[in-house]
């Protein structure tokens, strides 16, 4: 596959990777005066994982919800594998799966019989129905917790299973709305081995939303959604890029006369507190170089490589982390949108 | 899986479209009755209030009224405590929905590409179907109270049971899709089911009612149905003339006396309707 770079938005219908799996256009979806998604375009292509980052609050939750069928866009088009989502929700649904941020199993029923029930309700052959609960309780490693009850299961093996039984009817999208949500690190990671190994052995597209950094890492293809508008899109890799050089901060005896040493041998350097930074291509080889050329002996070092909450700050002007509203649990946030509805 | 576009016209015969549905509403049923037969508590707990009843007010009454040719109190209630047993049952069945929609399963089951009336007759068929159970359970008891049992009227009592536990599932389902929250569920129990077994004839006779509770009872899904319990119940009993006085079975209105069959009609009238309800709250619902 060629290195396409999509730098903007702008949709691009045909190209190396073929038909997009879920294509938008000009999305807008408004609650009275507030608009909550405003006017975004993209594509997702077939056995992509593509995230959607962003703050609470940012829009994604409505986008997925309306991508999913759930809920109605203000204006815009949707299409889902080919078919229009406003005109054929149904036969849309039929073919996508969905993990909600609360959970939606029976927890009375054990892992097979919440698998089984999800396969009469969206059509499997009951041919198939067996096979394809071994299958998918492999991919995400719950083989061995079968014929337990979910009540059983920690979160994030209830988490685990219920990307499984989306995976039941062998849909063309997976949506993951905050997969990884409320779990712990270890979790968190597990989630992300099933959700990479889906891509590799089952070739399933995945969109999903996050707010973490970190995970977005693991995405092939980020958009950076704030106040409704996708404000970046594109590989990890190259938005990192957009940021420019990894820095190298140094602590030295002298830093007047390190500063003024190095913008001497031709560094682009600045002053900061506690040293100076010194924007290069590769940080951690140039290490030694910096070291030379500083003149005076160094006390410390710290190199710094460009993540994306550099890039998020970059593009928004402040870091993801501050941009959150206040911070409610998961139950309570249902609780909120549903009386809502 | 291929990237070819979806069709659209992927019209798949009727019959398939239909055997499907009904697998459906066939795996919503299973799945009521697999927690009912998880729920061991809920099941004994079920019983220790119709049996608190039948204890406390059954033999409480039965020396206030007293007996009259060997029929007591407790054998005119018996019939309508069961009645109560599935009805309370049937209700906290349908309702259950607002456990569902509490721990997110509902969701499941809504954005699931099937249609709505496939889940609510599932849900109705299941919860009818877990509280004729329920309220079978309590035949054990006829033994002790001195209910003579034969296999035709065990088999007259189910039947009944389950017309009457489909009207009132179906009934709870329609009130659980009009409740957002679980304190809504508590105050209908309050307000719904309580004066529903009160005044159903399930505990008293009704003959002596002033005129606007009367109006109350006629209106009353639930005194057609606790009638015709009792009417079978009484059938298989030895009772003197008097004693079936004393102990009335049926129902009277506007001056005439119901038939069986009538009173069955009205029920399903009324289980009918529920289910068009229920049907529609279903759809309705997100």
């Amino acid at each position: 596959m060629s290195a396409i770079a999509v730098r903007q938005s702008t949709p691009q219908p045909l190209d190396a990777r073929g038909e997009p799996v879920v294509a938008v256009r000009d999305l807008v979806r408004r609650f009275g005066d507030f608009t909550a998604v405003d006017g975004i375009s993209f594509d997702v292509f077939r056995g992509e994982v593509f995230a959607f980052l962003g703050p609470n609050g940012a829009g994604k939750s409505t986008t997925i919800s309306m991508l999913c069928t759930l809920a109605h866009p203000t204006a815009g088009q949707i299409s889902v594998a080919g078919v229009d989502v406003a005109r054929h929700p149904k036969l849309v649904r039929r073919h996508i799966g969905l993990v909600f941020q609360d959970q939606t199993l029976d927890d009375r029923l054990t892992a097979q019989e919440n698998l089984r029930f999800h396969a009469v309700l969206y059509r499997v052959p009951p041919a198939e129905v067996d096979a394809r609960i071994a299958r998918v309780l492999e991919l995400v490693d719950l083989s061995d917790r079968r014929y337990d009850l979910v009540s059983e299961f920690s979160g994030g093996m209830a988490r685990r299973l219920e990307i499984a039984r989306a995976l039941m009817h062998v849909p063309r999208v997976l949506f993951l709305d905050e997969p990884t949500i409320g779990l712990d690190p270890q979790t968190r990671a597990l989630i992300w081995q099933d959700v990479l190994r889906l891509r590799e052995e089952a070739n399933v597209t995945v969109f999903l939303t996050t707010h973490y950094m970190d995970e977005a890492e693991y995405a092939d293809r980020i958009a950076i959604i704030d106040h409704g508008k996708i404000i970046a899109l594109d590989t990890p890799q190259t938005l990192k890029a957009t940021i420019g050089a990894d820095t190298v901060d140094l602590g030295t005896a002298d830093d007047t006369v390190a500063l003024a040493a190095l913008e001497r041998a031709g560094y682009r350097v600045e002053a900061v507190a506690g040293g100076t930074r010194v924007f290069v291509e590769n940080g951690e080889n140039a290490v030694p170089a910096l070291i030379e050329a500083a003149g005076v002996p160094v006390r410390n070092v710290h190199v710094h490589q460009p993540t994306l909450d550099d890039v998020f700050l970059r593009y928004t002007g402040r870091e993801i982390r501050q941009s959150h509203a206040v911070a409610m649990p998961a139950r309570v946030r249902a609780r909120f949108s549903r009386r809502g509805r | 899986m291929s990237s070819v576009p979806l069709q659209p016209s992927l019209a798949e015969g009727r019959e398939t479209a239909l055997r499907d549905e009904a697998r459906t509403t066939a795996m919503v049923w299973l799945r009521e009755l697999i927690r009912f037969e998880r729920t061991r508590t809920r099941i004994l707990s079920g019983l220790i209030q119709p049996i608190l009843f039948l204890i406390v007010l059954g033999y409480g009454m039965a020396g206030l009224v007293g007996s009259v040719g060997g029929f007591d109190f407790k054998k005119f209630m018996f019939p309508g405590i069961m009645a109560m047993s599935v009805v309370t049952t049937a209700i906290f069945s349908g309702m259950s929905i607002v456990w569902d929609r509490e721990f997110g399963f509902l969701r499941e089951m809504l954005v699931a590409p099937t249609s709505r009336a496939s889940l609510a007759l599932g849900k109705t068929a299941g919860g009818a179907t877990v509280a004729a159970v329920q309220g079978s359970i309590m035949l054990l008891l006829a033994p002790l109270i001195g209910v003579h049992l034969t296999a035709v009227l065990v088999l007259e009592i189910i039947g009944l049971e389950l017309l009457m536990a489909i009207a009132l599932t179906a009934f709870g389902v329609f009130v659980a899709t009009h409740i957002e929250r679980m304190e809504g569920f508590q105050v209908v129990m309050q307000m719904l089911l309580f004066p529903m077994i009160f005044l159903s004839g399930a505990l008293f006779p009704l003959n002596k009612l002033p005129g606007w509770l009367g109006v109350l009872v006629h209106i009353n899904p639930l005194t057609y149905a606790v009638a015709p319990l009792r009417q079978v119940v009484f059938a298989a009993q030895h009772m003197t003339p008097e004693a079936r006085k004393r102990f009335p079975s049926t129902v009277e209105l506007f001056g005439h006396t119901l038939s069986l069959a009538t009173e069955l009609m009205i029920v399903a009238v009324f289980a009918t309707l529920f289910i068009a309800l229920a049907i529609r709250g279903f759809s309705r619902t997100e």
